[in-house]
């Protein structure tokens, strides 16, 4: 018996070796299967990926995201318009109206329209406050570096850890520890809208905290010093919805809430309207353009792409994986970049880039397995509704 | 019977010229929660060291491999509907095939139980 797909570990070729983060010996106590991801051990999972899937839907999951690079980019001036305008530069976001303790959801573009990353940024009082993928943060730091002006600070984070804690229970077990609002007009935890966030305190110790995350559920990201991670860990952990969930269950739960994962959704040469992303060309920016790739992205916003990412539910049990072929008859169409069995479906899923003319939910493809066709239908994603907690909207 | 175990972790167990084959505990804990096995259909030929069946966990596709030459004479048709049999009971009712031995000479390369369990504590 052997291994023939393993869990995909980040590509790293420049980190010689596995380095550790805050929490690698709170995993390895309890129980966790550490593996290399993104040049980092990580647990993988611990009691078992399908239990900590579904408990994650049903409770509240822990994760540990410390692996993720935490940037702040800033300027000199007091309403830090020289950093907006820099940063509009590099990516396709409205920063302009973000308020302070306001969230986006946004992408660092090349040239040609191409996903360098994609990445989620606060305005904080005093600057930008970015979340980037752990794979990837060295490469978005050097690009960064070069190509914002001088006067412009980056300031990498990496004396802070990053907890992840996400389901239908996590307001009510963040709720419960005493954490504060660090100043009197930041509301308490559980009172965070979706892609809200704010500076807490916690025992003395700063926490900055948003509402969003990964699996589609309610939760928070919650920014820790790394000397403090443990204990924070530790605390959460004693209420009763909460539980360590490994990077297995992290990857289930985002497929299934059809978030896309850089470097296997997104890469180089996709530009984000054929991934499913114009949600991220704020209104303004589609206008007036002046971001890297306007040109191949305000086309498609306006004649439609080539290719578009498509969810995919398989019938049968057989789960495909990431690189499988896509067959619409007799014709390979596209190949399949992401692709598991979801727990809470109780079937395979899979994203996959095929030609537009295929993109139509109801549309019957195949997909090659070993040599086996197994049939898929397209499927709008989320396949798994989104829960995001949005204050004042009806529940 | 009598019951062999490879490097690859299948076990197998020999009654006369008959074997029954699966994975072994150590195994179905290493791959996680299975979700899906595909087992070989009765009459297939199968040489020793060929992929027989695939176990598919929330993890990982694995293949298993035949541990010696024969013909499948059935697969385990209790996985396609309950194909979490092979991590609750991976040594019993997680059975994947039954098959002939054609050469029982080749068990000889296999390992008893107490040789197996030596090897894994090794890994």
């Amino acid at each position: 018996m052997s291994d023939t797909y393993n869990i995909d570990a980040g590509e790293e070729a420049e980190i010689p070796e596995t380095l550790t983060l805050p929490l690698d010996a709170w995993h390895r106590a309890r129980g966790g299967r550490m593996v290399e991801f993104a040049g980092y051990w990580m647990p993988v999972q611990y009691e078992g990926i399908m239990g900590e899937h579904l408990w994650t839907r049903e409770n509240a999951g822990l994760f540990d995201v410390s692996h993720m690079g935490q940037l702040v980019v800033s300027s000199e001036d007091e309403d830090q318009q020289d950093a907006v305008t820099a940063l509009e530069a590099l990516m396709p976001a409205d920063l302009s109206i973000l308020k302070v303790g306001r969230q986006r959801y946004s992408l660092l573009l090349n040239e040609t329209g191409g996903i360098i990353d994609d990445l989620m940024i606060t305005r904080w009082p005093g600057g930008f406050f970015l979340i980037v993928n752990g794979a990837t943060k060295w490469d978005d730091i050097g690009y960064l570096r070069e190509f914002l002006p001088d006067d412009i600070t980056l300031t990498h984070r990496d004396e802070f850890a990053l907890l992840a804690l996400q389901g239908p229970r996590a307001a009510e077990a963040l709720a419960s520890f005493g954490i504060a609002p660090a100043q009197p007009q930041i509301v308490p935890v559980d009172q965070l809208s979706f892609m809200q966030a704010g500076p807490y305190v916690w025992n003395g110790v700063e926490l900055h905290i948003s509402r969003s995350g990964y699996t589609g559920e309610d939760g928070y990201e919650i920014a820790v010093p790394a000397e403090s991670a443990e204990a924070l860990a530790e605390m959460l952990c004693t209420h009763e919805a909460v539980k360590p969930i490994g990077l297995g269950a992290r990857d289930s739960l985002r497929m299934e809430a059809g978030l896309p994962l850089y470097g296997h959704d997104l890469n180089e040469e996709i530009d984000p309207i054929s991934a499913g992303l114009s949600f991220a060309i704020s209104k303004r920016r589609r206008a007036e353009g002046g971001f890297p790739g306007a040109d191949r992205i305000l086309t498609g916003l306006s004649q439609g792409t080539e290719t578009v990412r498509v969810g995919l539910k398989l019938s049968g049990r057989q789960a495909a994986r990431e690189g499988a072929e896509v067959y619409s008859g007799e014709d390979k169409v596209g190949v399949l970049t992401s692709g598991g069995f979801a727990p809470s479906l109780g079937c395979p899923i899979a994203m996959a880039d095929v030609p537009a003319a295929l993109g139509a939910p109801g549309t019957e493809l195949f997909i090659d397995v070993r040599g086996k066709k197994l049939s898929a239908t397209v499927a709008a994603m989320p396949f798994v509704p989104h829960r995001y907690f949005r204050k004042g909207a009806a529940k | 019977m009598t019951r062999y175990f490879t490097k690859d972790h299948e076990w197998i167990s020999v009654d006369g010229d008959v074997a029954t084959v699966g994975i072994t505990d150590f195994a179905q804990n290493a791959l996680g929660d299975i979700t899906f096995v595909e087992v070989p259909e009765a009459g297939k030929a199968v040489s020793k060291g060929d992929t027989a069946a695939v176990v598919d966990s929330v993890k990982a596709a694995s293949d298993v491999y035949a541990p010696v030459s024969g013909e499948v004479i059935e697969g385990n048709a209790a996985l396609e509907e309950a194909p979490e049999l092979v991590n609750t009971s991976p040594e019993s009712e997680g059975w994947l095939w039954r098959m002939s031995v054609s050469d029982a000479g080749e068990l000889a390369d296999l390992m008893d139980e107490a040789a197996y369990a030596a090897y894994i504590a090794e890994l």
